[in-house]
């Protein structure tokens, strides 16, 4: 089974430094796309090739680019921006391979910029990835040094460059706008859309914001072609994906396979099922943002056509388990805690209604709840869902709750039968203050 | 609203050190505009001062040519720029749903105990400050906290405890 991602991964081992990547077939792709094809040439090879946004949307990269305006008359400087803000709870993809391979994300920048001919390339890491900003920060050095990048690459007409930006901590980031905003240095909101930052995006010019992930099949598309891409799949997808499993499973991990290998497999054979006394239950598919699938959608392929099926998205691929020994209500608490606390505040109905749904599943939580508060939850997914905020963080947030409420709602019936949480969570299980503010906030001054 | 206290652009300018402003300078050749390096000039300051005073503030809003006021609204939207001093060590709980699932109240309320403060506190001897995190991106090694720069997972109690020991 090939994986072009993770070829050069090896677990607990330093990184291929310029040398040994290169050795190993690195940079290959920029050699190729330099010398032999035009920009259009790759874009059409990247369509054909019919990957897919690995951030969460599965939005199709080639049609992404090709809405940036080309040609002598475009408006310059263009950037590609990376998506490396990766803060969806749950998901650890990115990551690996950022700290493991960090002179792909070079070279699948290089060969994506030259397709789009950008000027300038950002890395938007967030703040916790270390590591994976030493790395990064080497390995653009040593490009550098090389002449992969800066003024005319391996002696072409094409120029392009890398910076490292690192941020401060906040999941909004994530959305590109956001981005765009916070890699300006302003509060990172959303920003109204169209226009499209591919053609109005940093400081007004043309941008691609793409994930990690995405990005780092560009290079191998170029050098081994669209056939053999669309062969690493077993869905109509092509190439490999990241999966990933955390929660009470024997061996949370994260592993390249072919696109759309099922759900069950994954589960089963890469994370060797439950740990001993808990049972499955349910899983969000692809993060804390995508509805809860149950035992009957196991066999579905995990997929972008697929997943829906189950009414829910395979967005960024990296599973989270619901077990028999974890509250429901509890579990949907902290997942709305979460959205509610990152909410930018720019529009209301998201920083109102997701402060409420946090505050009702707490005090369902602590044993107080009334039936009425479920009828409640339930209309808030729809107040909050897509079209009724500006951006898609609230209806991200009303995907876990809308199946959790459907899957788990005599769970929810429980707690207000037996006014407390039969998981011993709760006002007297899990000792008070829950709900707590953003970290930056809450420090209290020292005496 | 930050007070202004009658100091000049010049005057703040003179507060930050020479390191710092020379690092400063380094992530403005990144961007075309200066207001674009706010975010890495106050983790600057930051990291060499430990947090973010209004006059550390003040002086990086006029290197940057930005209103006080602006720059104390990118400042505090984030999770990881400090506005109060905080303990010669940060512990960052992360409290999001797959370390939840594994055990991180478990955690947290031995950090509670053994540190004797509450989330957001810092111990009395300066010390740690506990803050909860949301998901640190290492679901795999579940649950997980951060102390300062360095990742720990797979936390137990009597890790947490280990782990302490390294950050005197």
């Amino acid at each position: 089974m090939e994986r072009p991602l993770t070829r050069n991964i090896k677990p607990n081992a330093d990184p291929l430094w310029l040398t040994e990547y290169e050795k190993a077939g690195g940079y290959e792709s920029v050699r190729k796309a330099l010398r032999t094809m035009a920009p259009p040439d790759i874009q059409k090879l990247v369509t054909d090739s019919t990957l897919r946004g690995r951030g969460g949307a599965g939005f199709p990269t080639g049609k992404k680019w090709s809405f940036v305006p080309m040609g002598p008359d475009a408006p310059r400087p263009k950037y590609l921006v990376v998506n490396a803000d990766e803060m969806e709870p749950g998901t650890f993809k990115d990551r690996l391979l950022l700290e493991g391979d960090p002179h792909q994300m070079i070279e699948s920048m290089i060969v994506s910029a030259y397709a789009i001919q950008a000027d300038v390339g950002y890395i938007f890491l967030r703040m916790e990835y270390g590591i994976a900003a030493a790395r990064l920060r080497k390995a653009i050095g040593e490009a550098r040094a090389k002449g992969y990048l800066g003024r005319n690459l391996l002696g072409s007409d094409f120029s392009f460059d890398i910076y490292l930006h690192t941020s401060a901590g906040r999941y909004i980031c994530g959305e590109e706008t956001a981005l765009l905003n916070a890699l300006e240095g302003k509060r990172a909101i959303p920003r109204a859309k169209p226009p499209f930052p591919q053609v109005v995006g940093l400081w007004g010019k043309p941008t691609i914001v793409q994930n990690v992930e995405t990005l780092c099949n560009v290079p191998h598309i170029i050098t081994h072609g669209v056939e053999w891409y669309r062969h690493l799949s077993r869905g109509k997808d092509g190439g490999t994906k990241i999966y990933g499993v955390s929660g009470n499973v024997k061996r949370p991990g994260a592993w390249e396979l072919p696109m759309g290998t099922s759900i069950r497999e994954i589960l089963e054979e890469h994370a060797d099922g439950m740990r001993d006394g808990f049972a499955f239950r349910g899983l969000l598919p692809g993060g804390a943002s995508t509805a809860m699938l149950v035992e009957e959608h196991l066999d579905l392929p995990m997929d972008f056509e697929s997943i829906p099926q189950g009414g829910s998205r395979m967005g960024t691929g990296t599973m989270i388990l619901l077990d028999d020994q974890t509250c429901p209500v509890g579990f949907t608490q902290n997942l709305e805690h979460f959205f509610a606390q990152e909410s930018c505040g720019w529009c209301t109905p998201c920083w109102e209604g997701l402060s409420w749904t946090e505050r009702i599943l707490q005090s369902l939580e602590d044993g107080q709840g009334r039936m009425e508060d479920i009828d409640v939850l339930a209309m808030h997914t729809k107040l909050l869902g897509p079209g009724r905020t500006f951006c898609a963080l609230a209806p991200g947030a009303m995907d876990p709750l809308q199946s959790l409420l459907k899957y788990c709602r005599a769970d929810f019936e429980r707690h207000i039968h037996e006014r407390r949480c039969p998981w011993g969570n709760g006002r007297d299980g899990a000792d008070g203050a829950r709900i707590w503010p953003v970290s930056s906030s809450m420090i209290v001054p020292t005496r | 609203m930050i007070e202004n206290s009658g100091l000049s652009t010049y005057n703040y300018l003179m507060m930050l050190s020479d390191i710092e402003k020379a690092e400063i300078e380094e992530e403005l050749s990144h961007y075309p505009d200066k207001q674009a390096a706010c975010v890495e000039a106050l983790k600057v300051v930051q990291r060499h001062r430990g947090w973010v005073s209004d006059e550390s503030l003040k002086s990086v809003a006029a290197l940057l040519g930005m209103t006080c006021d602006e720059l104390d609204g990118v400042a505090t939207f984030y999770n990881l720029i400090f506005r109060k001093p905080v303990g010669r060590h940060v512990i960052l709980l992360c409290d999001s749903i797959s370390c939840w699932t594994c055990g991180c109240d478990a955690m947290r309320k031995s950090l509670q105990a053994r540190l004797g403060i509450s989330m957001g506190e810092t111990t009395l001897d300066g010390r740690f400050t506990l803050l909860p995190i949301v998901c640190l991106g290492a679901c795999d090694r579940a649950p997980t906290m951060m102390v300062d720069d360095d990742l720990h997972g797979n936390l137990t109690t009597e890790k947490v405890d280990r782990v302490l020991e390294q950050y005197p």
